[in-house]
Parts: C-alpha cells; structure tokens; sequence
C-alpha cells in the first residue's frame, strides 16, 4: 500500500466547494463556476489515480485513529476506483443540467441547493474510496444526512412527507442493522479493514454468519432490496437533477457498491459460498426485480416508474454480489457503471420534459417526441442500454451476470433476468414509441420545443455514454476483473 | 504548596463565594463573580484529572487527621472525570446567565439565583470528591436544596409547584440514602468509604447490609430519574429557567450516577452488588423501560423544553444501561456518555435559552421558520440533535458504539434492539423540530434575522462545537472513560 496525500483530496474537494458555494451563494454565476471547477478538478485527481490503481496499487491516505483499533483511513481499490469515476464524472454533467434546469425554474435556494449536491458527492467519494468498514459507515451516513435537504428541497408537504420516509428508512436500516452488524464484525473479527479474501471466514458460526449476511443485506437500505425499498419512490419529490445523479446514481450505487464491497472483502468469495442464509437471500434480490418491475409497469408518473425500475435493476447487483462467483460478481460491478450511464439519462430527460411542457404522467406523453427530438431520442438510447441491447454498455454487465447463473447452475435466476428483460421492454419501450409515433393528444403547437440547452446538452453527453460503454467496456472489465482474482 | 491542598480547594472555593454572591450589591457584579469562580473550579478540576490521570488517585487528609477519624477527600479518576464535566458544563453556562436571568428574575434577586447556583456546584463537587459516605450525604443534600431554589426562580409560575413536587421526591431520595448510610454505620461501625468496603465483604448476608444496598439504589434511582422515579424531571426541566435547565441538565443526574457508581463499585463491591444481589438484571429492565419511556414521551411533546427533558430521561437510561451490563465496555460507554450528554444537552437547552431570548417561547408552532432568523443557533441545535439520534461523527455515535458493542459481547440482544429503536424515536423528535425551523415559513410572517446576545451564543457555540469535535477526536474522552472504567473493574481504592 503506497500512501499518497490526493486520496484525502479527493474526498475533500467536493466539501471544500460545498463551503465556497456558502460563502458565494447570492453570486449565480461564481457559485455555479465554483461547482463546475471542483467538478473538473476532482475528475482529474480521480483519473491521475486511475492508471496506478489499474497496475494493481492500492493507494491510500490516513486521516487518523478515532476509537482505539478504528482509523478513518482512505484506500482506493478497483471496486472503488469505478464508483469514484462514475460519480465524479457525472457530477459534473449534471452540474451542467442543474445549472440548466435550476435557472429556468428560477429556483429560491440555489445556493443551499449546490451546497448539498457537493456535499453529497464527498461522501459518495467518501464511500468509494474507504480503507475501512467503520469509515465506510460514517461516509454512508453522511450521504443520508446530505441527501436530505435536497429532498426536502421543495419544502412542500408532500416534499417534506417524501423526505421524512427517505431519512426515516435509510437511517432505521442503517442504525438497526447496518451498525449492528458492524459492531458484530468488530467483536468477532477483531478487525474492520477490507482484506481480499474477508475477514470472518473461520471466526463465526455458521448461523451467525447467515445472520450477519442477511443483516448486512437489508441493513444497507441504499440497496433498496424489498420490503426496505419504499425511500426511493419516496425521494421522487426532489428536484429532477437530484433524482438523477443521486437517486439513479450516487446514493443508490452506494448501496450496491457498499454491498459488493461487504462481500468480497468482509465475508470473501469463497467463505460467501458457503453461508446458508445466501440461498434465499438470492430470491429475495430476485423477487425484487421481477416484482419491482411489475409495480413500474403500472406506474403511470414517470420518475416513479424509473424510481421502480432502478429498485429493480439494483437487485441485479445484489444477485450478481450474492451468486458468489467470480462472474456474478464482475457483471455487478460493470452494471453499477453500465446502469449509471442508462438511468442517468433518463432522469435527465424526465426532468426536461417536464421543464419544457410541465408534463410528469406517461399517458400524457403522447407525441412529446416531435417537440423534443433530441431528449426522447436520448431516451430511446439509455431505454436499449437498460434493457441490455447492443449497441450500448448495458449488454456487457447483463452478459455477465447471466453467466454468472449459469456458472452457479442457478436456473431460476437466469429465467428472472430473462423475465425481467422483457419487463424492461414492456415499461420503457412504449414511451419514447409513442411520443414519437404517436399524434399528440392537444393541438401540435408546431416546432421545437425543448429544454434548456444546457440540459438538453447534458442528457445527450450521457446517452453517448451509454453508446461509448459498449464499444470500450475494456477498463471497465479490467477493474471488475481485478476484484475477483487480484 | 498550593497544588498539594487543590482537592480542599476544589470544594472551599466556590462554598464560600457562594455567601459572597448574596452581599454583592448587583446582578451584574455577582454574575462576574459567579462566571470567575466557575472556570476557577473548572481549571482545578482540570489540573486534579492531570494528575489523577498521571500519578493515580489522591487521597486528601482535611486538616491533616487521618481517617477514617478525619475528613477524608478521595480523587480518583472516575471522580476527576465528574468534576471536569459537572465544572465545565458550570463554566460554559455561567456567561449565559446573565442575558437570561436579568429578563427572568427581579434586580435584587439576581444575587440570590448565583448564591444558590454557587452552592448546587458545591454540592456536586463534595459528592464527586468525598471519601466519607455521610459527607456524601450532607453535599447531596446542599446540591438538591440549592437545585430546588434554581428550579423554583422559574418566570411561570408552575415552576413553583415543579420545586416543590422535585423537592419532596428530591428528600425522599436523600432520605432512602440517609437510611442505607446509617444501616451500613450500624453494621461496620464506620463511613468511611474505603473502610466500609474493606467491612462489608464478611456482612454480605446480613439482613441490613442488603436493606442498606437497596436502600441506597433506590435513593439514587430518584436522583438520575430512573423509571419509575422519573416523575420530578420533565417538570422540573420544563419550568426552570432555560439556562438552569441547561446547567442541571448536564449535571444534576450525573450526580446521582455517580452516586450509584460510588456504592455499586466503591462501597459493596462488584462481586456483592451482580453476583450476590441481583443489580444487573433489575438496572437492565429498568433502563430499558426508561430509555422507551422517555424517547416515546419525548416524541409527544409540544413544548421542546419538555421534550428535552424527557429524551434526558432516556439518555440517563443508557447511562444506567451501560453500567447495568457491567463488562468494560458498558461502563465505558456508561462513563463516556457522563461527559456526552452533558455536552449535547448543555447545548441543546443553551439553544432554548436563546430562543426563549428572542421569541419568548419555546414550542413548536413559535420555532417555524427560526432556520432563517436565528442561523447560528438552529445549526447549534442540529448540531447536537443528530448527537441525541447518534449520528457518525457526532459525540452520541461513540457512546452508541460502545454501548451496542457491550450489548453485542454479552449476547443481550433486546438490549442492541432497545438502543436501536431508541435512537430512531429521538430522529422523529429532532427531525419535527428541524423540519419546522427550516421547511416552514414563521408563524406571522417574521424574517428578520436576530441571535440571542452573545453571553448566550459564544457558550452554546462551543458546547456545539464540543459535540462534534469529541465525536471526531475521542483521545481525551474515551481515554480517560477506559481508565476510569478500568480502576472502578479493578476494585476501589
């Protein structure tokens, strides 16, 4: 492990650029230029790490000891290492969307706005790059705190009820089972720090090693595995760019990601295998994806559907983790940057659509497509990726993690995802079909009329993305690849 | 020297600058005064838990007679960490005073409120540094008189009958100790503590010593509001004036922890008290129910001072729960969540303070849109808030650590689900006040910014600032919580 002092960096520039917003928060144009800066400098601290994390170098920093044995220490690994450079690189597209998005509303608090979408991308650095479990749990908290004023952001009632779930469920399973769990771990393994090959096997019991897992599983809620998946949907009444970097990206991925991380390095691949309590965790995480994506084929609000469909593409991940194979787990870990890419987008575009015709329901949307070419256009693009078709990145991850079935002769899994697929098909497929395929149900006001150029610019960088993904998965594979056989 | 006779001075000073506060001719002056001696004491506690820390327990001979015959003054580690939290929760309140009791209190009563404060912070330094179980008594009984008059001066006028119900429970705790003491002295033949545990092994099965023990426990489950002796607390904290809440929230039931800590460990010995006498498992369900009452009865209150009180009874309830479990630990997390939640709520009821200041009311139809007017304080108040819930990096999280860690080695597996559940009742309490002060508009339309002055703002900063700062850096905190938890396993003396 070579220590290297922009391991910190990285997790503090976001919250220096947090204050800096404070401090120039009546200033538009500073304070967006403050975002966009510290944008660009984190994406460049986390791409000057990239290539030595690639060589197999785990880099890290010391913050210091903060309990007797427990540091804050910062540790950048492959897993990581693409959580970090997916956050980091959509930050700052959707900075640029917010910039878009949030002006043309004419929003009251920007600043307290911007302040709390950085401090949220801290923790999410936070997150990605902990050397620890004990640090891990404090960024993942964190998260849950900074997230919530952008949820609350409207200050409605309904915001504030949608608010109060989010907090409420995310701090309850994390403090009821995640801490828990973690505590445990500490006792019984006498350790927190993430060793390749984990750190219980051989020193617990085998029921206890089933209910630590089944504690870890529902205890990270940011997973949203059901019955604890209700504070997605809920966290719908935020603003359109926190639903999409936060709620298809940065939160939720860091519940997936703490998840994987939990397996390959706390309990092990091979120790995994044998727990009891993973079998039926599995159909839990299967269950969740067909179920999820029944409940988003009858929702007719559109960020609610993609809400569902994200709880349902998430327990792909949590599948692809618990299948305790080499392949399972390298089609969780693309799918985590595959995913981003595809929901990203189209909470981008739900968001423009609603900026530019104050349209939130599907069945509304009728011809929306001759108005808005380029953003259900996008949408059409991350719609294929999501489901998993060439040529977008969603083929790879969701080529592994079918693999991944059939190398554990997981049968019933395989057929979930298959399931599933077409379930994708049925609740996105129709609506970029019918906007543009469809005449519009009022009086064609004729012409263009699209969002916000910065925000249409915004969607349509991502949905290239998702088109980039599939020609170049290379450093994608590799740093999943790193994971299983280092 | 001077230093050698700093456990005598620890409690002289502030007794006799109690009277002198009386004959000061105005507020202001006695307030000075007042604030002078509390960070006085507060440097020699400081300079006492050095040294304890270094060098061991101190025993002070009054006088020069020797004990068991003299008075005897005995500091050790445990007692130098309570000194430290009980004068420096003094010393950071004290400036608060004055905006705060002259808008509440007549002129010439003003000398008065600091004669009785003076001498409550008398009271608990004798219990904290005494060697002798009757001197413990005579200093519990100066503290909770002197506590009563605080309590009394309250603006409304319910405050009266809040002191008179605290003060009749209040006597009988004294009194249910006074029985235990003089039980123990009929039996031994003496008060001094050292001798008395030194006695007490060889009488474990006589009738009286185990009336004295729950005699005692009870005397000192009415002093930390143990359910159900919990009844003089919520009014007593509701109706006081806002910074004396914030002084006896930080203090007065640490005392009585102390107490019970002094006679469970000190006194009758670890073995007597889990082993022979079944402490353990009554203070378990006691605190349990205590955490649960309170956090519940928290979530109902309409006035946040009430519902400060009442999550007090539940944060005293893990206090206890702590110690009921008994291993290192418990305690640990017992002793570290002394200093915390003096921190936390010595700023939350600062915070009140403040808004009572302002807007001279403290409920939560009158708190709405306060993000905006009084930035500082509400952030102070989130601040410590998310310590009550027990957040990472935030003071509660550490003792909450410790706590479920003792929990989880011992297999008490309700006990995690308890602390658990207990800390999602105080994020609905904290989050109701967080959500009117920031996502509501003001009552009438008030958005003119104004902080309290500040006397009030500058202390309830740095309690704010102490929540996070020890959540962070827990050297000093746990380290001398181990130590102490350490000597108190170790046996006394």
């Amino acid at each position: 492990m070579s220590p290297t002092p922009l391991v910190i960096l990285a997790v503090v520039t976001p919250a220096v650029a947090a204050s800096l917003i404070w401090v120039f928060r009546d200033w538009a144009n500073t304070r967006d230029a403050i975002s966009l800066t510290f944008g660009v400098a984190l994406l460049s601290m986390v791409l000057t790490l990239y290539p030595q994390v690639a060589d197999g170098l785990r880099l890290s920093s010391n913050f210091g000891e903060m309990l007797p044995g427990l540091e804050i220490a910062f540790v950048v690994e492959p897993l990581g290492m693409l959580f970090a450079l997916v956050s980091s690189s959509l930050w700052i597209v959707t900075t640029v969307y917010s910039i878009g998005y949030m002006r043309y509303q004419k929003d009251a608090h920007q600043g307290r706005f911007f302040m709390f979408f950085a401090l949220s991308i801290s923790a999410a650095i936070g997150i990605a790059f902990a050397g620890n479990l004990f640090t891990l749990f404090i960024a993942y908290e964190a998260l849950t705190l900074a997230t919530y004023p952008l949820v609350a952001h409207y200050g409605t009632d309904a915001a504030r009820r949608g608010a109060r779930v989010y907090l409420g469920l995310l701090l309850s399973t994390s403090i009821g089972f995640l801490l828990v769990a973690i505590i445990a771990t500490w006792s019984l393994a006498g350790t927190l720090e993430f060793i390749p090959g984990g750190i219980l096997a051989g020193k617990v019991e085998p029921w206890a090693a089933s209910l630590l897992l089944v504690l870890y599983v529902f205890g990270i809620g940011k997973a949203a595995v059901m019955p604890f998946h209700r504070w997605l949907p809920s966290a719908m009444v935020a603003p359109a760019p926190v639903s999409a970097l936060l709620h298809a990206v940065a939160v939720v991925k860091a519940g997936v990601f703490t998840l994987l991380k939990v397996m390959v390095y706390v309990f092990g691949i091979d120790f995994l295998a044998d727990i009891g309590a993973r079998e039926w965790l599995m159909y839990v995480a299967g269950a969740t994806v067909l179920l999820a994506s029944l409940v988003a084929l009858r929702e007719d609000n559109l960020k609610a559907r993609l809400a569902y469909s994200t709880i349902s593409q998430l327990s792909y991940i949590v599948l692809g983790a618990l299948l305790a194979s080499s392949l399972g787990i390298i089609g969780g870990t693309m799918h985590i940057a595959t995913h981003a890419f595809g929901k990203i987008t189209l909470f981008f575009c739900a968001g423009a659509i609603y900026a530019a015709s104050g349209e939130i329901d599907i069945s509304r949307m009728r011809g929306i497509g001759r108005r808005m070419p380029f953003t259900m256009a996008a949408f059409f693009m991350a719609s294929l990726s999501i489901i998993g078709l060439p040529p977008f990145g969603g083929l790879w991850s969701k080529w592994y993690l079918a693999l991944g079935t059939l190398d554990t002769d997981q049968y019933v899994l395989l057929a979930v995802l298959l399931i599933s697929t077409l379930l994708n098909i049925a609740y996105l497929i129709p609506i970029p079909l019918r906007a543009f395929f469809c005449p519009p149900e009022d009086v064609p006001e004729g012409g263009m009329r699209e969002a916000p150029a910065l925000s249409v610019i915004a969607l349509s960088v991502t949905a290239l993305g998702c088109f980039v993904l599939f020609l170049f998965p290379g450093p994608l594979y590799r740093l999943a690849a790193m994971l299983v056989a280092p | 020297m001077i230093s050698a006779h700093l456990p005598a001075l620890q409690i002289i000073v502030p007794l006799i600058s109690a009277p002198l506060c009386a004959i000061l001719p105005s507020g202001r002056i006695a307030w000075l005064f007042a604030t002078m001696v509390s960070w006085l004491a507060l440097a020699m506690a400081a300079m006492l838990l050095i040294e304890v820390t270094a060098n061991g327990p101190i025993d002070y001979e009054m006088g020069g007679w020797a004990a068991p015959w003299g008075i005897a003054l005995y500091v050790d580690r445990l007692g130098a960490l309570v000194l430290v939290i009980v004068t420096g929760i003094g010393a950071l309140v004290s400036p608060a005073f004055y905006h705060s009791i002259s808008r509440e209190l007549r002129p010439d009563r003003q000398p008065l409120f600091y004669t009785a404060y003076l001498l409550a912070l008398t009271g608990m330094l004798g219990i904290a540094i005494t060697g002798d179980a009757f001197n413990l008594y005579v200093f519990l009984e100066i503290a909770s008189l002197a506590s009563y008059t605080l309590v009394a001066l309250g603006s409304d006028r319910r405050a009266l009958t809040a002191a008179f119900q605290y003060l009749i429970l209040g006597t009988i705790g004294a009194t249910f100790i006074l029985i235990g003491i003089g039980l123990l002295y009929m039996m031994t033949g003496t008060l001094n503590m050292a001798d008395l545990a030194s006695r007490l092994p060889a009488l474990w099965d006589s009738r009286p010593v185990r009336a004295a023990f729950a005699f005692i426990i009870v005397g000192a489950g009415l002093k930390f509001a143990l359910f159900p002796l919990h009844w003089w607390l919520p009014n007593a904290y509701t109706y006081a004036p806002s910074v004396v809440s914030a002084f006896l929230a930080g203090t007065a039931t640490k005392i009585g922890v102390l107490i019970l800590l002094r006679f469970v460990y000190g006194v009758f010995g670890v073995t007597f008290s889990f082993a022979v006498m079944p402490l353990g498992e009554i203070l378990t369900v006691l605190a349990l129910i205590t955490i649960l009452f309170g956090s519940l009865a928290a979530i109902f209150q309409d006035d946040l001072k009430r519902m400060l009180a009442y999550s007090s009874v539940a944060q005293v309830g893990y206090i206890t729960l702590g110690i009921a479990i008994g291993n290192l630990n418990g305690l640990l997390a017992g002793l570290v969540h002394l200093f915390n939640h003096a921190a936390m709520k010595g700023a939350l009821f600062l915070a009140l303070a403040a808004i009572f200041y302002r807007i001279g009311a403290v409920d939560m139809a009158s708190i709405r849109g306060l993000g905006r007017r009084m930035p500082y304080t509400m952030a102070a108040f989130v601040l410590a808030g998310a310590s009550l819930v027990g957040l990472p990096l935030t003071v509660g999280f550490i003792s909450k650590w410790y706590l479920i860690l003792a929990a989880v080695e011992t297999g008490q597996w309700t006990v995690v689900a308890v602390v658990v559940f207990s800390s999602l009742l105080a994020l609905i309490y904290i989050l109701k006040v967080i959500e009117a002060a920031y996502f509501q508009p003001s009552p009438d339309g008030v958005v003119e910014r104004g902080e309290a002055p500040l006397t009030i703002l500058a202390p309830l900063g740095l309690l704010a600032f102490a929540c996070l700062y020890f959540g962070i850096d827990t050297g000093l905190t746990v380290g001398v919580a181990k130590i102490a938890a350490l000597g108190l396993l170790g046996g006394y003396l």
